[in-house]
């Protein structure tokens, strides 16, 4: 039996112990009516070296495709240690540290990422994580309600180039606490906010403005002119970043005249693979007076009893396990695990390695956009200054290109038309540093044959 | 056994509220509740000038183990409240009738003095707790 | 242990060390000023060695499954099979982007189909849906699905949400989240739901109640299709914690038992890593009722081909939970689990850690602990409370669990749930050994005797760990949350 160590003699003597007749008699406080006759639709157990067989068949038949898609997730290269470190048994398998003495590792780790958050993002404070980047927006929009005194609206302003899924999961999860989202449009032909939009809005009961930077289509907003807006307005600040990006880019706390309130976005790139959607980790860093507004766990430093340093859990009356129904949010996981991965990662490379990684990054997606638009009907929609991806427009069906690309085992980009019809036939690519010159020129003759009508 | 000063007023949930000689209200925490509590680490004072209604949860005390509303006995506007707290919220703890007190109302409604526990019911409820 | 003091890895900081081998060389941004960071962020600068050592050393600090016995109950903390990671962490499944089109991803989508049906065969539900990232955003899907189907029908008063006083602190706050009233009722000493207070409680207000069964007092709610019976008929639906679903996993069906939606904790009854807090994975299951509303996306079957389901195939979706489709990594974990488990193994999880949680309940009761409910059979967890020692001996439930620690085995869960004073929720799981319980055993044997004789030296524990107790008061006072924040020691 996988996993169950006992004998049955070990089994005689607990039940004898016990003072039970069978193990089934453990149940008999269960009405027999209740009781399942049998698990018919479940298949027979398989051996570990038989279900290895199978995973690895359904692995092969997805195989490798070279990727170009981004939208949120970005495939780098995460150095071997992250993963070797990350699956010890002592981090895979330990719990949320309620008892600190049995927990300094885990502790003192994201008390260590902490710190590397909040510097990154130019804010004071952090907290271990929440779930992802999308329900991190989420719990930020409730958290700026909360914390915002004086704004009686919960009305929250967000730009159309903010990931479409962020607000789709925002409006879900904050579903049933009359929140209400005004989305903006951005500049037809620049693809960043349409600043007279927001301009019109002075002087009504706003709770806070939105910023994705750089932006769902992978330009860079003026945030300095919209932080300072929204701060004149009474309203506060929150920005969605991604955070390799912050390498390269001024960090929200240093928006504007004040900096943002609070900073949100997805921790993936930091060491965390793609693998197929997750588990990824939500980070949330905001100024130390509105901490204890704060949602999930947050680690402090503080002292033991003889006066050597330690960690532990820290502002824990705000969170569900002691506030119950007046708890910030219900949340109770962190992304521990993930977490650990990019604290890791970013000790390895560094501010010089993560800047490296964006640069690298930043032009491998200018010479794909360079070669894609030497492809006759390929056209480059939106000109301005870009990070690491790019919004092209096709001639032709996009889904189509994309399912004849995927049969040359390639994952093209994503798919805008139903997004953002008014860009018609449009796709959203990313090349990062792991794009070789060699990767970028096959998929170049890839879209072009695709294009020809080759088979 | 807890302090419980038989010149103040107290809800059943531990608020004690004491008539000053101009008619203001000052409000706080029993001796019961600070020690249950446990040693406080933050405490929430209303806004000077917020009007509150009779059960209103006015502020908030935290402790490492509970956070906690404080409910206002009485209708009134807030008249002052004890910026002491935000350094030192521990004078709760140590002084729960003095110099920890919470905040201060100018009432509104005279008739909802006597609806308040007077020392001697307020024991009892104390007495019940401890099971 | 003791012995293994890290510092911070900004300590071992030198401006210009690094792991230069990990990054590509040459490439330098041109940023326009306005976007430009000035200032690098104050991240370590070390060589890969340092790095390494560090996060070795700080995981040497840890307990673990893989190193300790862990009977923190409600929690269920099992093995973690190696398989699981391995597989699920195949280069296909770890290099696959989410988006990527079906036609690349049927092998992972086979994956996730089955582990949507073999839930439902479980659980004895309708529809799954996988998307929710830990227990809380299962709880949030399953609240806010009640409260989609009490809309669609125009039963707009249903907004009062029955919570039992035993239940875990997610579930009030869940349903506050979800803009519902709380209605608490109690439990009665024998551990079973009060029915009187329940049927009080009902009326034409009731959106639903949120139970688990067995409940965290580690006994099986016996009247359960009473339970159902009522809150039906008042026109509420019942919805299921499935943090205890190890105890009844391949014995009873929440569907059987006639829960309309269940949330099911993968990194708890399936095995998936706690990985020192997360991530966890809160599949949602529903009956008939709640098809409609289910979370998207959820993988569906045309012929022997898959694809995902969204807005378009199930329009009166509550939505989109997380960004993706939930923690995929973790999924694949469960899968593999359960594939290894098989029909057989899944009815084995239910009966030992019944097993094992019977046979421990029997010899600390016989050893002269005091079980909350002496009278009830344990689930695959149960309560003792040290009320009585804390009241002799002055020594508590939190002593009892810190020198626990100094004999190599992970304290209980302590203080919850919140209605039994000084208590320990003991969940062994079905993993453990004998002679793991049995040591176990002997340690808070110990423990009384060193209660007995010197109070003191238990109530100063732990003493052979990194850290001595730590000074939770000057931690959210003095608030230091960040190197530097107060001082850079």
């Amino acid at each position: 039996m996988p996993f169950i160590p006992h004998t049955e003699t070990e089994i005689s003597e607990m039940l004898a112990a016990i003072g039970a007749p069978s193990i089934d008699a453990l149940f008999d406080e269960i009405p027999a009516a209740l009781r399942i006759k049998s698990l018919a639709a479940i298949p027979d157990a398989l051996s570990e070296m038989e279900v290895g067989r199978l995973m690895q068949q359904r692995a092969s038949q997805d195989g490798r495709p070279l990727n170009f898609l981004g939208a949120g997730a970005y495939e780098h290269h995460i150095p071997a240690a992250v993963w070797a470190i990350v699956t010890r048994g002592e981090f895979y398998s330990a719990y949320t540290p309620y008892q600190a003495e049995a927990s300094q590792g885990t502790l003192q780790l994201l008390y260590e990422y902490q710190t590397m958050m909040s510097s990154l993002t130019g804010m004071e404070v952090s907290n271990a994580s929440l779930y992802d980047g999308a329900s991190a927006l989420a719990e930020a929009c409730l958290m700026s309600v909360r914390a915002h005194r004086r704004s009686k609206s919960a009305r929250i302003v967000v730009p159309s180039t903010l990931n479409p899924t962020y607000l789709s999961v925002s409006r879900a999860v904050t579903e049933g606490q009359n929140l209400s989202f005004t989305v903006l449009p951005y500049e037809p032909g620049k693809g960043t906010l349409q600043f007279s939009r927001l301009e019109a809005l002075k002087g009504e009961d706003i709770t806070a403005v939105v910023i994705q930077q750089p932006n769902f289509f992978g330009l860079m907003e003026d945030v300095d002119a919209i932080t300072d807006w929204a701060h004149a307005n009474n309203a506060l600040v929150i920005a969605v970043v991604n955070p390799l990006s912050l390498a390269l880019f001024k960090p929200p706390g240093e928006w504007g005249t004040k900096g943002v309130d609070i900073v949100v976005g997805d921790g993936q790139p930091l060491g965390v693979p793609l693998s197929s959607g997750g588990p990824y980790f939500g980070f949330m860093t905001t100024r130390m007076e509105h901490v204890r507004q704060m949602p999930g766990r947050i680690i402090g430093r503080t002292v033991d009893l003889d006066g050597k340093q330690g960690f532990t859990l820290t502002l824990q009356a705000r969170e569900q396990h002691i506030r119950r129904s007046k708890a910030t949010s219900n949340i109770c996981t962190n992304q521990g695990l993930l977490v650990t991965a990019a604290t890791i990662h970013m000790s390895l490379l560094g501010a010089a390695g993560l800047e490296a990684v964006a640069a690298t990054s930043q032009r491998q997606t200018s010479k794909l956009v360079e070669r894609l638009a030497r492809i006759p009907g390929v056209k480059v929609v939106f000109d301005g200054y870009r990070f690491h991806e790019a919004v092209l427009q096709l001639p032709t069906k996009v889904s189509e290109v994309l399912e004849a690309l995927a049969k040359r085992n390639i994952v093209g980009g994503l798919d805008l038309s139903k997004l953002y019809p008014e860009l018609g036939n449009a796709l959203l690519v990313c090349a990062t540093e792991m794009r070789t010159d060699a990767d970028l020129d096959s998929y170049a003759s890839a879209l072009a044959d695709v294009l020809e009508r080759k088979p | 056994m807890s302090n419980i000063p038989a010149d103040l007023k107290y809800l059943d949930s531990h608020e004690w509220a004491r008539v000053e000689s101009d008619g203001t209200v000052t409000i706080g925490i029993s001796d019961h509740a600070q020690g249950a509590l446990g040693d406080l680490v933050f405490v929430e004072v209303p806004e000077v000038g917020k009007s509150l209604s009779k059960g209103a949860a006015a502020a908030v005390v935290e402790s490492v183990k509970a956070a906690s509303d404080v409910y206002s006995p009485l209708s009134g506007e807030v008249i002052a409240a004890n910026d002491a707290l935000s350094g030192s919220p521990e004078l709760v703890n140590s002084d729960p009738y003095g110099a920890g007190w919470l905040f201060k109302l100018k009432p509104s409604n005279a008739g909802e003095l006597q609806q308040l526990l007077d020392a001697k019911a307020y024991e009892k409820v104390v007495a019940d707790a401890a099971h | 242990m003791s012995h293994i003091t890290e510092p911070l890895i900004f300590k071992h900081s030198r401006p210009g060390r690094s792991a230069v081998g990990q990054y590509p060389q040459g490439a330098s941004a041109e940023v326009p000023e306005k976007f430009r960071r000035s200032k690098r962020a104050a991240l370590p600068e070390v060589s890969e060695l340092q790095a390494v050592r560090h996060f070795t050393r700080l995981s040497q600090l840890n307990f673990s499954i893989d190193t300790h016995f862990y009977p923190l109950g409600s929690c269920t903390m099992k093995y973690n099979p190696r398989a699981c990671n391995a597989f699920a962490m195949l280069p296909e499944f770890l290099g696959r982007h989410p988006l990527a089109p079906n036609s690349v991803s049927q092998g992972f989508l086979a994956c996730l189909y089955e582990l949507q049906e073999m839930l439902k065969e479980v659980t004895g539900m309708k529809g799954v849906s996988l998307t929710p990232m830990a227990g809380a955003q299962g709880e949030f899907a399953g609240v806010a699905m009640i409260r989609a189907y009490h809309r669609a029908r125009n039963d707009l008063e249903r907004t009062e949400i029955i919570v039992p006083d035993a239940a875990h602190g997610t579930n009030p706050a869940t349903a506050t989240m979800c803009g519902c009233t709380v209605v608490e009722i109690p439990s009665l000493p024998n551990g079973d739901i009060d029915i009187d207070a329940l049927k009080a409680a009902l009326g034409p207000k009731t959106a639903g109640i949120m139970l688990t069964n067995p409940s965290t007092l580690g006994v099986f709610e016996r009247r359960i299709q009473e339970v159902a019976r009522l809150v039906h008929d008042a026109g509420g639906l019942l919805y299921y914690d499935g943090a205890n679903l190890n105890a009844i996993l391949g014995k009873v069906r929440p569907g059987d038992m006639g829960f309309d939606v269940i949330h099911m904790n993968l990194h708890k009854t399936f095995s998936t890593p706690h990985g020192g807090g997360g991530p966890g994975s809160g599949a949602v299951g529903v009956g008939q009722r709640l098809l409609p509303f289910l979370p998207i996306p959820i993988v569906g079957r045309d012929g022997d081909s898959y694809r995902w389901l969204d807005e378009n195939d199930i329009p009166q979706t509550i939505g989109r939970l997380s960004a993706f489709m939930g923690n995929a990594g973790v999924l694949l974990r469960a899968y593999v689990y359960m594939r290894m488990l098989g029909r057989e193994g899944m009815h084995r999880v239910a009966e030992f850690s019944a097993l094992n949680a019977n046979y421990l309940l029997a010899r600390l009761k016989k050893a002269g602990f005091d079980p909350a409910y002496p009278e009830r059979r344990a689930s695959h967890e149960f309560i003792i409370t040290m009320k009585r020692q804390a009241k002799e001996l002055g020594v508590n439930a939190m002593d009892f669990a810190k020198r626990l620690l100094d004999y190599g085995f992970h304290a209980p869960t302590t203080y919850f749930p919140l209605l039994v004073p000084e208590c320990l929720l003991i969940e062994p799981t079905e993993t453990e050994a004998k002679e793991e319980l049995d040591g176990f055993v002997e340690a808070m044997i110990a423990i009384q005797a060193e209660a007995e004789q010197d109070a003191a030296k238990v109530k100063g524990a732990p003493y052979n760990l990194p850290v001595r107790r730590l000074d939770d008061v000057r931690a959210a006072k003095q608030l230091d949350l960040t190197y530097g924040m107060r001082n850079t020691e």
